[in-house]
């Protein structure tokens, strides 16, 4: 288990929008999810400056927003790119060829598991099981599920989002 | 050819999920309205008449969670509804709430009229947020309709349902860790007791049931205890979802009466294993579940007779497995979940989890002794009586019934035979 640390600077403009996220939920420590979720889809990553501002607007500590953001797997103090690329690990994946197909896309973007490409579009990452076991190897981009993959169509699948030739 | 039976599937891609209105004249919220009419302790005693037992993994009684909720001092109370699905190989879950969310919904609904509380909680795992707007939908729908809200169907009793997600972690579907991170907390699990019964949620006396568990409260209550223990096994009454997954030729979602061969279902309603490969072993329940060989598949699907195998029926999963893998691979590949999605709170899983992992992985890349054999057993041991929750529990399952079941395949790895798929991992090279 390695120590995860705040390693990304956020703008001012933009925790005056994480503020007007969290402001509302002031004396409701159980929404913090809902609102770091939010806070996610605008900024690259937890960044101190960030905590500090949810952790002052809910009135809660800041140790607390970042021992939540540590414990999942998909919050992250480090900046990542814009697609999230979630490869299945698990074992329904592993027995139909999820090895071949991660290998194809890190030799694609030329990054390793765990990595985001140099121009931070792509951001690479193993996940626990998807639930899309009937349609195994899966992965996930964003929000997307995509099954039934091998290397060459998740060559495809990749290189359409390399296009952006995604609604 | 063995039939599917459909209750709880009834309704996949035959109606539109969001639309409240198509699952009423699909016959839906009858339940509900029958158990409208009748007080909490008659809805208990025909849960309990039922044999209902729950779907997640554990098979309790649902009676008895019912029971003890509804007897806690604290009047106010909470129903949960765990769709963290979470386990490597289930997409049951997703498939109900994608196909017909007014089923759990319902379910719910029963659950709380049961317990008398008005507040109940769907925790969603983040890797289904696509299923959000279709929940949203659904519920907005039955809401309009009023079987979800104030004064339900005019009987003076209110419920509400919210959402709340997850963000990627696996020990969240435990229910104690769950209700910490509905509480805005790191989902670890609680020390029991309180049990969930006296205090779960918000510290209030809670009822959390699987996604599958309360999509079969409708039809118990709409068809009666009679009719469902007409299906299924004496101990295992119903049908039961069964995820089939892996080197099969027909993959996905099955519906059938508790009690089922795993032969038959394997080989004759999903076609065996494809492209003239032999079974190798078969992993039900999950990650968590036992791993058996392919002479030992000739087994009845119900709760107790897999807990016989040393396994559990868990929530369904039916993994396949040709012998162009590697069981030692494959235990490689369930312990680096564990030991990925020990939460870190207690030592044993926390620590024996990782060491679990390095004994395999010596043992793989051929530099494994006998030794390691029995130190992973007694490893095993300590885990399963000492850690704080069932992912502990449950890690060194496919270990101990992989040893047994295929002690040959371990002895080759010792013996630094080539394995040419632990091989290509940094195993041992010839």
């Amino acid at each position: 288990m390695s120590q995860e640390q705040y390693s990304y600077k956020t703008p001012e403009s933009l925790l005056v929008e994480v503020a007007d996220i969290a402001a509302p939920y002031r004396d409701r420590p159980e929404m913090l999810m809902k609102v770091i979720t939010r806070v996610q889809k605008i900024v690259p990553a937890f960044s101190e400056e960030v905590a500090r501002v949810i952790a002052r607007e809910m009135d809660i500590t800041l140790t607390q927003v970042y021992s939540f953001v540590t414990f999942y797997a998909m919050l992250s103090v480090k900046p990542r790119g814009k697609y999230i690329i979630r490869m299945c690990k698990s074992a329904p994946c592993h027995v139909r060829g999820a090895r071949e197909v991660v290998k194809a896309v890190e030799d694609q973007l030329g990054i390793s598991m765990g990595e985001t490409t140099p121009d931070g579009r792509f951001t690479l990452e193993y996940c626990p099981c998807l639930g899309l076991c009937d349609s195994s190897p899966a992965l996930m981009i964003n929000d997307r599920a995509y099954g039934n993959l091998n290397p060459q169509s998740a060559r495809d699948l990749i290189k359409r989002y390399i296009r952006e030739d995604v609604e | 050819m063995m039939e599917e039976l459909h209750v709880l599937l009834k309704n996949r891609d035959v109606i539109d999920p969001t639309s409240a209105q198509a699952y009423v004249d699909a016959g839906g919220y009858q339940g509900l309205r029958r158990a409208l009419s009748l007080s909490p302790k008659e809805i208990i005693e025909e849960v309990r008449r039922s044999g209902l037992r729950g779907r997640g993994g554990a098979g309790f009684p649902t009676y008895r969670k019912m029971e003890f909720t509804s007897q806690a001092e604290d009047p106010v109370r909470y129903i949960v509804c765990n769709a963290d699905e979470g386990e490597p190989g289930t997409n049951k879950d997703r498939i109900l709430l994608s196909t017909d969310p007014c089923a759990v919904f319902e379910g719910m609904a029963i659950a709380a009229r049961s317990v008398d509380a008005h507040v109940g909680f769907i925790y969603l795992r983040a890797e289904y947020s696509y299923l959000m707007p279709i929940l949203e939908a659904a519920l907005k729908s039955s809401k309009e309709l009023g079987y979800i809200g104030k004064d339900i169907l005019g009987s003076g009793f209110d419920f509400e349902i919210k959402f709340r997600s997850g963000a990627g972690a696996y020990v969240c579907g435990e229910e104690t860790a769950l209700f910490e991170s509905i509480e805005g907390k790191r989902g670890e699990p609680r020390f029991r007791p309180p049990f969930p019964s006296i205090r779960g949620l918000f510290g209030k006396p809670t009822m959390l049931n699987n996604v599958e568990t309360l999509a079969n409260l409708p039809h118990i209550l709409k068809n009666g205890a009679e009719w469902y223990r007409s299906i299924g096994t004496e101990n295992s009454p119903g049908t039961k979802l069964f995820t089939v997954c892996g080197n099969v030729n027909r993959r996905g979602i099955f519906e059938f009466p508790m009690g089922i061969n795993l032969k038959e279902l394997i080989y004759d309603v999903c076609g065996g294993v494809p492209d003239g490969r032999q079974l190798l072993a078969v992993q039900t329940g999950g990650t968590s579940g036992a791993i058996i060989n392919a002479d030992q598949i000739d087994m009845t699907l119900d709760i107790d007779s897999v807990s016989a195998s040393g396994g559990r029926l868990g929530c369904g999963t039916i993994l396949v497995i040709d012998d162009s893998n590697c069981v030692v691979d494959i235990v490689l590949n369930n312990l680096d979940f564990f030991r990925e999605e020990s939460c870190g709170k207690c030592t044993p899983c926390r620590e024996g989890g990782t060491q679990l992992y390095n004994l395999v992985r010596r043992i793989s890349e051929g530099h494994g002794t006998v030794q390691d054999l029995e130190n992973i057993e007694s490893l095993a041991w300590t885990l399963r009586t000492t850690s704080l929750c069932g992912l502990g529990h449950s890690t060194a399952v496919p270990v101990l019934t992989s040893i047994q079941n295929f002690r040959d395949a371990y002895l080759r790895h010792i013996d630094k035979d080539f394995c040419p798929v632990c091989a290509q991992e940094g195993g041992h090279r010839k």
